[in-house]
């Protein structure tokens, strides 16, 4: 029996004979140069571009690709959104099983009473991270007997993002956080990325079709500010429904959390969620209509331009 | 040349009592809320006793300061062990924990004499008591501090099984109602502090049951 074997003559023509085209014109311009970049095309025709094997290596456009690619890696996790009033914060996000036979991915941690964390990416790494951010609190806690700050906290979780970022032996985290808390200063959202920055927002969604949420918060956030906890949770749910461009919103897709003054946070159970969407949904059918025409274009364009565009990187932003 | 001594010790005695009674389906915690130093009051109204769990509550006298130390350590470690465990940790556990958090400094020890009491797996009510290197067992009931020697032989009277050695082993739990074993508890409080020095001004009593947990107040002698 014959086994297709890529190291048959006949798979490496094509890649060999367009190489040599361009060494060949390359060569013409500049022959020192021309050998160094030889071995490294013939071995990189797999890889997007030569810069990107590990994260200590600068692109010549000043970009590091590893990092980019961790956050290509959040892009790809299952939507999670965070939205914040003055009193509360709520983490929403959906929660894709494998299959019919697996449970559902965690998605939402409870890192203390006042500091939850919604993630999308890699689970494994956000599940760690939990973990590291549980311990701040609770160290926290002991030495200074007062909350910890949520500000002071996902500082810490950036810097140790960083260091993924700036070592060889090391690769970045490849999860995007959503963390969501209450301190003396008031109700707090921030996201927290594989690169190590952290930005405060009035409301985010991270993962995949969040475009869709992104835009429907757009619409609404002037309002989150001053909104009460109730239609907090509905515009929550409302930003949840975006991402599932057209498929029935049910409590067992999805999770949500809310943490607020006087309330610790939670995750809320399934039944309480299904009374939420069953008296929100009734009054929420006519106005979604509209938009998912109109989301569908751009959410599409934009998931695939970012990675192959040049101009920006992505970090920066 | 004789050996250098320490001139200053690390510890103080805070004096007080504390004493724990199993029950059927209860548990009852009390402990005076004198803080002393020497023949001095520090104050008169200064809580021995701690809820570490949902159904584990530690009275412990002693040095209040490493008293204060490790409840909070317990305290960080059980909120430790609802994060991986998604559930409060039960009383035994909680009683396993302590053993080990004291052991941990077996060679500069935690000054305090605790007694741990609860409701178990089963909801019965479940005492453990402690020297103070984590040595413990479960008991029916106990008493710790300076008081304990006064209290511990009238509580064998009242509550002791006949013999501990007939075979089949019975239950540690008193049959007492929980009514009861509030009353001995007090009667235990007033009779040590009438000759304790260490023990007097006010005593807290918690009671844990099915239906939550209570706290009870009672005056006691302030000389």
């Amino acid at each position: 029996m014959s086994v297709n074997n890529f190291t048959e003559p006949k798979f490496l023509v094509g890649p060999i004979l367009r190489v040599l085209n361009r060494v060949r014109r390359q060569y013409i311009q500049n022959p020192v140069s021309t050998l160094h970049t030889l071995c490294n095309d013939v071995v990189c025709k797999m890889f997007r571009n030569q810069y990107d094997t590990d994260v200590t290596t600068w692109s010549p456009a000043g970009r590091l690709f590893q990092v980019e690619y961790a956050m290509e890696a959040v892009k790809q996790g299952s939507a999670a959104i965070g939205l914040r009033s003055k009193s509360h914060v709520v983490l929403a996000c959906v929660n894709k099983a494998n299959s019919e036979l697996s449970s559902h991915q965690k998605k939402i941690f409870k890192v203390d009473d006042h500091v939850g964390v919604a993630i999308a990416g890699l689970t494994a790494d956000g599940r760690v991270l939990s973990r590291y951010m549980r311990n701040e609190c609770i160290n926290y806690f002991y030495t200074y007997e007062s909350q910890l700050p949520v500000g002071r906290l996902v500082v810490q979780l950036a810097d140790k993002a960083q260091v993924c970022t700036q070592r060889s032996w090391k690769r970045p985290y490849g999860v995007g956080l959503l963390v969501g808390g209450l301190d003396e200063s008031g109700a707090h959202l921030y996201y927290n990325c594989p690169s190590g920055n952290y930005f405060e927002y009035q409301a985010f969604a991270i993962g995949s079709r969040s475009q869709a949420a992104k835009t429907y918060l757009e619409r609404k956030f002037v309002s989150f500010m001053a909104s009460s906890r109730e239609n907090l949770i509905k515009d929550a749910l409302f930003a949840l429904r975006e991402t599932l461009q057209g498929e029935k919103l049910t409590s067992s897709a999805c999770t949500i959390a809310v943490v607020g003054v006087g309330e610790a946070f939670h995750i809320l159970d399934q039944e309480t969620v299904q009374a939420l969407i069953n008296e929100f949904e009734i009054a929420g059918e006519e106005a979604a209509a509209p938009d998912q025409a109109g989301v569908d274009e751009p959410s599409a364009a934009d998931d695939q331009a970012a990675p192959v565009d040049q101009s920006a990187a992505p970090m920066d932003m | 040349m004789t050996k250098q001594q320490a001139n200053w010790s690390p510890y103080d005695n805070n004096g007080g009592t504390c004493v724990a009674i199993a029950g059927a389906d209860y548990c009852v915690i009390a402990a005076d809320t004198r803080m002393s130093s020497g023949y001095n009051i520090l104050t008169r109204d200064y809580s021995k006793i701690i809820q570490l769990a949902d159904k584990s509550v530690m009275a412990s006298s002693g040095f209040q300061a490493d008293v204060r130390a490790l409840q909070k350590v317990l305290a960080s470690r059980h909120l430790l062990y609802q994060h991986q465990h998604n559930k409060q940790m039960s009383c035994p556990a909680m009683a396993q924990l302590l053993s080990n958090t004291l052991y941990y400094k077996r060679f500069f020890p935690y000054y305090a004499f605790n007694v741990l009491g609860g409701l178990d797996n089963e909801g019965k009510g479940c005492v453990f008591t402690y020297d103070a290197v984590g040595s413990y067992e479960r008991v029916g009931y106990s008493s710790q501090g300076s008081g304990s020697t006064l209290i511990t032989p009238f509580l064998d009277n009242q509550l002791k099984s006949p013999s501990p050695l007939l075979l089949p082993a019975k239950d540690a739990v008193t049959p007492l109602s929980e009514a009861e074993a509030i009353d001995l508890v007090k009667t235990c409080f007033a009779s040590a502090t009438e000759r304790d020095i260490y023990t007097g001004d006010k005593l807290e009593i918690i009671v844990l049951n099915a239906s939550g947990i209570r706290q009870e107040y009672m005056e006691l002698r302030k000389d």
